[in-house]
């Protein structure tokens, strides 16, 4: 396969700008609704930059939670950055400041974007991450500016768009029977923790699924059977 | 400082060591054969997760509303191998025309 470039991300992450840039926006209408100043709801999407999250501040800040609360909430839902950083360390190279800096445009879409059957691919996370950057804050922008006036993203079914694309990433990563486990019991832990913990709880506890990767083993592997004294050796290294 | 300022340097602070703490740790390093078959299967599970609670929840709630039928829609284009963007447009497609004509 040829080797992908930035542009190569951007391009993927193109059908998905619409969106983006929707809810960018939708997020600034409801910041500024939620009494937040026009300044602090684009600093937080340049520098939070998780939608998610950003919701959970302004919605329990509007509602007249505290900022404690309000952390709590955030920090919970941006907790399954962490797994799945792990799960992409592979694709970053360089100095640690270097691979800080570009571990911050790993988003959902960024990390779903570039996941390859063999692991995570550096450029297309980095491009894809980049133009999602500029979109998600760009609109931010003309949410806190245009206010009411902008068109509720759910009525252009683009609420939709995102569980579509994540199902379009995870297809081609279900090719064998461990796999296809992991993303079975992984979303039936979400769906029945939805409703009985806080946000965030149901796709962080729904790493768990990994484990089912200890019960079997990478691949198999005649030549052990044939190994005298279960001494297992490679059969050509 | 202002509660909003103060969950802005506390949530953005938390979620870049979030998001840097294993490509910073994990440098040049190798996971051990059973830890990397584990960590492999990180992206199904969370993929499928987020294809959950995307499409059947809102508020912590389950909710069944027009972004299922969307999804489904997006499983047919898939199985067909129909490109991202037919995907990602039929999904959003049926949900806006389901809510246009409810």
């Amino acid at each position: 396969m040829a080797e992908r470039t930035y542009r190569d991300g951007m391009r993927v992450l193109l059908p998905l700008m619409p969106a983006i840039v929707a809810f960018g926006a939708s997020f600034g209408v409801l910041a500024r609704a939620a009494g937040v100043d026009a300044l602090a709801a684009v600093v937080m999407s340049a520098t939070t930059f998780a939608g998610s999250a950003q919701f959970a501040v302004v919605s329990v800040l509007g509602a007249g939670g505290t900022a404690a609360a309000a952390i709590g909430a955030a920090v919970l839902l941006n907790a399954r950055y962490a797994p799945m950083a792990i799960a992409a360390s592979g694709a970053f190279h360089g100095g640690p400041l270097r691979r800080l800096l570009e571990a911050q445009l790993l988003v959902d879409e960024s990390w779903a974007l570039s996941s390859r059957e063999d692991g995570f691919d550096r450029k297309v996370l980095i491009g894809a991450g980049g133009l999602l950057y500029l979109g998600w804050t760009g609109g931010t922008a003309v949410g806190v500016l245009a206010g009411d006036s902008l068109t509720d993203p759910a009525t252009l079914g683009l609420d939709a768009a995102f569980p579509a694309l994540f199902l379009a990433l995870l297809a081609p990563l279900l090719r064998d029977r461990a796999a296809m486990g992991a993303a079975a019991i992984g979303a039936v832990i979400a769906i029945a923790l939805t409703p009985v913990t806080p946000a965030g709880v149901p796709v962080i506890a729904a790493t768990a699924a990994c484990l089912v990767g200890l019960t079997r083993p990478r691949r198999r592997e005649p030549a052990r059977r044939r190994t005298p004294a279960g001494r297992p050796q490679e059969a050509s290294t | 400082m202002s509660a909003v300022w103060l969950c802005v340097l506390v949530v953005g602070l938390a979620t870049v060591a979030l998001k840097a703490a294993g490509p910073v740790l994990a440098a040049g390093r190798q996971l051990p054969q059973g830890a990397a078959r584990v960590v492999d299967l990180l992206a199904p599970a969370l993929l499928a997760a987020l294809v959950a609670t995307q499409a059947f929840s809102a508020d912590e709630e389950l909710v069944l509303d027009e972004r299922a039928p969307g999804v489904a829609v997006a499983a047919v284009a898939i199985l067909l191998r129909a490109p991202l963007l037919v995907v990602v447009v039929a999904a959003a497609a049926t949900a806006a025309g389901l809510r246009a004509i409810s």
